[in-house]
């Protein structure tokens, strides 16, 4: 192996290949070999850093020099400055959203966007180059499938998973551990083992950067269980509209089985695994493990009603069993270093870490991993940034469709399964979407109405038809149109959709209405009884007006109103013909007068 | 062969080599449509008989996913993303630009055939939100009076 003096890590993942990073390690190349520095300086295409807010990110090692936003131009003075020369381009270096430092020497850990992260999820993620097997061995890869191979019985390796307290990471929080115990203990001639990467939950992408980021720890994972419950093939199942960790995927397992970590006799060992990559092809329905296996058999994406669950009858009606893609990310290094390191993070009845996607109205968007227990102000706050432009925060959306909610009152709660649900929210996958003071929660809710009725496949009543209630309700309030008693009604149809539907995503549906119902309760009330949108949103609930005591008559409104809807002459008063008006708000974005107001 | 019988000829690779496999039908739908650019009633006629299932059975699988088309699509796709983080951020403002200035509702395609504008779900780059792609190139941080600049940019091309 070579020795270079320099790495450059430049970050692939989704978020900065869409602000351009693919141009930057082509402009690297290029600067880099200009100045001959092909032998001393290597550069590395690796997974996500987490600051997407931040992107493109590059990242120089040795040093560990953090530069963010940068653009095609600027890699000429970082090779020739801080490459060359070894001068740092100070210019270029991330400021520190909480400190407003801009420190070249600062290392990522010393950054406060990171130092109250703990990695072993995303642990490779931004690190290594994931279509390189080699930088995977490096970091103890597949070390822990040859212990469980070679060092540990079957029935060690799912005791040591129960034991760890991991539980399901695609939100429903089911102890991982039993779910491998209750499929090895079903007898069958062929079982499977399956892996969740059809994150449709909006908001939540860090089942893709892990699947970018380090594709083999997902495949070492999904061998360790092959082992534990006697199975010899594995499903991974990925939304068609991931093509990037589609093909890192793809070339993982070719490696894989190139470096005889897949195949037949496994370690030298009577194990024998194989995986193969199935394509979702859009419907969130997928992610429910019935419907994702049908999927997979190649038929509608439709749930089937539990039991017989997939640990008895599952794909191919053979025992299955379905993990996400976040669960298995932490598989190997539980099987490492050992359940009780694992359990000693977290929370009492929710161990280890947990990886969220900030977004939304947040300084910081980009993907965390905080242990179990942190509250929501740190993550929000420290970790986030806060809300940008000093707005006011108002409410954080966990749990994606089917979470809910949760307003500044709670920010003190510490992060786990049973509190979320304690709270009116859920884990949810982890997408965390936070939202400030100009989001209408009504709008909100209807919002994921929407998104579910778009979604809901059609077989079972209350959801196929009770969420279509519900959302007309949610268009009328937001239209100005809501009566008394809608309240009352999305209420009851809500509880009977929970209590009727037949899988997760019908009954969980109604959630991000009744949270908001119950955290929001007066922005609804504002809604039907005053006509009016506190949050100043929802259009036909606006007015617009002008002052006459403020309006100089310049005409620049009338100008540029698209609807015609303001008169008057010049040096004169104008005024907003309401009817007319489509409230899109030119006119005061225009007015240098302050002379227009909106309520 | 004209290019209609070759992309037959090709249609007919796509089952031949997933025909073992179990669960075949997805993949070669998936198959037919990055091919066809759609999968109208001829080429599911073709694939049911290849795999020997029943055209409801092909029918029903290519309505019920969001992949799948029956129509061909426009020249360029212009997918806006409305997941939660752009939503919140303002997409719909920008949906409703495109709408505006391309004169057609969501869903539908322009009739030169130029452009279809589709809403998407979650395209996993919430850092950049509010995010659009076109074809392949993708659109972030945007806001609704950037839209007209980017649309004259593919409209200009021949």
């Amino acid at each position: 192996m070579d020795n270079f003096r320099a790495h450059v890590l430049v970050c692939g993942g989704t978020g900065c290949s869409s602000s351009g990073s693919a141009t930057l390690i082509e402009r690297f190349h290029e600067k880099i070999a200009e100045n001959h520095l092909e032998k001393e300086v290597k550069v590395v295409r690796t997974g996500c850093f987490g600051l997407c807010e931040a992107g493109p990110v590059v990242i120089i090692y040795p040093d560990g020099t953090f530069y963010s936003r940068v653009k095609p131009d600027d890699v000429d003075e970082i090779v020739s400055e801080h490459l060359l020369k070894g001068r740092k381009v100070e210019h270029l270096v991330y400021v520190d959203h909480a400190t407003r430092e801009q420190n070249a020497e600062k290392k990522l850990d010393e950054i406060t966007f990171y130092k109250h992260q703990h990695r072993i999820a995303l642990r490779n993620c931004g690190v290594i180059d994931p279509e390189n097997i080699d930088e995977y061995l490096a970091m103890d890869g597949y070390r822990a499938l040859e212990k469980a191979l070679t060092q540990m019985t079957r029935e060690e390796v799912i005791d040591e998973i129960l034991k760890s307290g991991l539980r399901g990471r695609g939100g429903g929080g089911f102890p991982t551990g039993l779910k491998w115990k209750f499929t090895y203990q079903s007898q069958a001639d062929q079982k499977y083992v399956a892996c969740n990467a059809d994150e449709g939950d909006p908001g939540a992408f860090m089942d893709r950067s892990i699947l970018e980021g380090d594709p083999h720890a997902i495949i070492e994972a999904m061998a360790i269980a092959g082992y534990a419950i006697g199975a010899s093939q594995g499903y991974i199942y990925v939304r068609a509209e991931y093509p990037i960790a589609v093909k890192r995927l793809t070339i993982a397992i070719g490696q894989a089985r190139e470096y005889g970590l897949l195949g037949e006799h496994i370690f030298g060992t009577d194990f024998s695994f194989d995986l193969n990559i199935r394509l979702g092809a859009g419907a969130f329905v997928c992610g429910e493990e019935t419907a994702l296996m049908h999927s997979i058999e190649g038929k509608r994406g439709e749930p089937t009603p539990r039991p017989p669950f997939p640990a008895v009858k599952g794909l191919f009606g053979k025992p299955t069993m379905l993990n996400n893609v976040e669960t298995y990310a932490n598989v190997a290094q539980i099987i490492l270093h050992g359940a009780e390191w694992y359990a000693s993070m977290g929370t009492e009845k929710s161990k280890g870490t947990k990886v969220f996607a900030l977004g939304g109205k947040i300084n910081n968007t980009g993907l965390v991993e905080i242990p179990m227990g942190t509250t929501l102000r740190t993550i929000i706050y420290d970790i986030g940034g806060g809300c940008p432009n000093g707005k006011k925060f108002k409410a954080v959306q966990t749990g994606g469709p089917s979470g809910g909610c949760l307003p500044e009152s709670l920010l003190d709660t510490p992060v786990d399964y049973d509190n979320l649900i304690a709270a009116g929210s859920m884990m949810g996958s982890g997408g965390m979407i936070v939202m400030d003071e100009d989001n209408c929660m009504v709008d909100i809710a209807r919002f994921y109405l929407d998104f579910i009725v778009d979604e809901s496949c059609g077989k079972c009543a209350p959801c196929r038809i009770g969420t279509k209630r519900m959302k007309e309700i949610l268009d009328r309030i937001v239209e100005g149109k809501g009566e008394e008693g809608d309240i009352e009604k999305l209420q009851r149809l809500a509880e009977t959709i929970k209590a009727t539907a037949l899988c997760g995503l019908g009954q969980t549906a109604p959630n991000p209405v009744l949270s908001t119902l119950r955290f929001f309760r007066d922005e609804y009330e504002a809604h039907i009884r005053e006509k009016r949108c506190p949050a100043h949103h929802c259009k036909s609930l606006l007015q617009y007006r002008i002052d006459p005591s403020k309006c100089r008559g310049c005409t620049a409104c009338a100008r540029v109103c698209p609807a015609e809807a303001i008169s008057g002459t010049v040096k004169q008063p104008h005024v907003i013909d309401p009817k007319k008006c489509l409230k899109c708000g030119s006119c005061m974005e225009k007015c240098r007068f302050g002379a227009i107001s909106r309520e | 062969m004209s290019e209609m019988e070759s992309k037959y000829a090709e249609l007919r690779q796509i089952i031949e080599a997933h025909k073992d496999w179990p669960g075949a039908l997805m993949p070669v739908l998936q198959g037919a449509q990055e091919l066809f650019g759609c999968v109208p009633e001829d080429v599911q006629k073709i694939i049911a008989e290849g795999l020997g299932v029943t055209l409801a059975e092909v029918y029903g699988v290519a309505t019920f996913y969001a992949q799948f088309s029956l129509q061909p699509k426009g020249e360029h796709v212009i997918s806006v993303c409305l997941g939660t983080a752009c939503y919140v951020k303002g997409s719909q403002g920008v949906l409703d630009k495109l709408s505006e200035l391309l004169e057609i509702p969501v869903g539908a395609t322009t009739p030169d055939g130029k452009f279809t504008l589709q809403a998407t779900r979650c395209l996993g780059a919430c850092g950049l939100a509010p995010v659009m792609t076109i074809d392949s190139e993708v659109y972030g941080r945007l806001t609704p009076d950037q839209v007209p600049a980017i649309l004259e940019k593919y409209r200009k091309e021949a």
